[in-house]
């Protein structure tokens, strides 16, 4: 089977932030993505953003320039203030142009 | 004064929350589910909506433009004291500050029926319309201290809008106001058939308060912990400031014609601190604005004061205020 490789962005983030973040990440030109409710621990610690809920991670499989604006655009948002992380991976997908 | 307070502590309410907080404090791993915790809060709030709206029903227009007039003043005074109380005595950042006044601000629907418990209990019965009040103080407060916050920082595309929606369609009023709408519309008549599931005076609906207050126990208690890290300035602002809040509501109440019980709970209402509206609200416009200083003032500090002492201050006030 052909596999295309493409960029697998995850975002690991605050409850309150799902819908913002899910709408930029439109707007900054993914074509879905997955939600989770998740837990963990970081540098902010167990209880990042205090506010009642589980955490989100959110996932989208994007073309490599498409990685780099939604990441260069979490950065600068989301780092200073939230709870937040996002790191990108390499994946390998078949029916590759539903993604870009 | 005295025998007041002992009543009130040895309440279903006061030892339930106290039962939590202890279930915190021996580090118990029990809560209650969240499914459960929600399903009781809107159970509760519902409740509040559609016995609120029967005796809107009763009330008429005409009595309530006064009471409903002091309410919203009310709405737009206490997070304005509370932001220049902690900006200028507290010296905390403009972010800091309007943040924690927006709880303040706003209104906490679990104090307003422990006072409202509390003064029927003392045999000083409130108007039946209260609920209407509560969901006129619900969103002022937020709106105007989420304002100052947004205005005074630089705001780097923030969709305020969304919050505001959020705020107003929230779970809070959505289930006060269409219970409200509900009660009015449906009489007297086809209130009696589900009264008593709903009714405030019913065994269901205190039974599932204390629940409910026992899980708002354990909320408390897990913060506990977090009274170190905010400093004497905010625990001294978190008993005085509803004190303040709390007489300046019973005093416009009994100005506004309302009984000793209304004016009671017209004041418990104004010296509580949201904790279901306003942390969602404020984390996403004012994100510099530490969620330890607003979480644990309202959560930890204030809501308990005001379950345990404030409510019988208030109703002390109240009681003074009308001779």
């Amino acid at each position: 089977m052909e596999m295309v490789p493409l960029k697998l962005v995850t975002i690991v983030a605050e409850p309150v932030l799902e819908e913002q973040l899910t709408t930029e990440l439109k707007r900054l030109g993914a074509r879905g993505y997955t939600v989770t409710e998740t837990r963990g621990e970081g540098s902010r610690g167990i209880r990042a953003s205090e506010l009642p809920g589980e955490s989100i991670r959110i996932e989208t499989v994007v073309s490599a320039e498409v990685a780099d604006r939604l990441l260069a655009h979490v950065a600068k948002q989301y780092f200073p203030n939230y709870a937040v992380i996002a790191y990108v991976s390499t994946v390998e997908v078949v029916r590759g142009e539903k993604y870009v | 004064m005295g025998e007041i307070l002992r009543q009130n502590l040895l309440s279903p309410v006061a030892l339930a929350f106290a039962l939590g907080v202890v279930t915190k404090l021996i580090r118990s791993e029990f809560s209650l589910p969240k499914d459960i915790y929600t399903a009781l809060s809107v159970y509760l709030l519902f409740a509040l909506g559609l016995k609120g709206g029967v005796e809107l029903a009763h009330a008429g227009a005409a009595a309530i433009a006064w009471p409903a007039a002091a309410t919203l003043l009310l709405g737009c005074i206490t997070p304005l004291t509370a932001y220049a109380t902690l900006r200028r005595l507290g010296k905390f950042s403009i972010a800091d500050s309007a943040g924690i006044a927006a709880h303040y601000g706003s209104v906490s629907a679990v104090t307003y029926i422990a006072a409202q418990t509390f003064v029927k209990g003392m045999g000083a019965e409130p108007e039946g319309y209260m609920p209407t009040l509560l969901t006129l103080l619900e969103s002022p407060g937020i709106h105007i201290a989420l304002a100052i916050g947004a205005m005074k920082t630089a705001a780097p595309d923030r969709d305020t809008r969304s919050v505001l929606h959020e705020v107003l369609t929230g779970r809070t009023m959505v289930l006060l106001v269409g219970g409200l709408v509900i009660g009015l519309l449906m009489g007297e008549k086809n209130w009696q058939s589900i009264a008593p599931f709903y009714d405030s005076k019913g065994a269901v609906f205190k039974g599932a308060l204390t629940l409910f207050i026992l899980e708002m126990g354990i909320v408390a208690g897990s913060r506990l912990g977090d009274l170190k890290k905010v400093g004497p300035f905010l625990l001294g602002f978190g008993i005085f400031m509803p004190i303040v809040h709390g007489a300046l509501g019973a005093w416009l109440g009994t100005l506004a014609g309302l009984s000793v019980g209304g004016a009671t709970m017209l004041g418990a209402m104004a010296a509580s601190a949201s904790y279901i509206a306003a942390p969602p609200a404020v984390r996403i416009t004012l994100p510099e604005a530490n969620p330890t200083y607003y979480l644990t003032a309202s959560l930890a500090i204030t809501f308990p004061f005001n379950i345990l002492f404030g409510i019988p201050i208030y109703f002390q006030v109240a009681r003074w205020l009308h001779g």
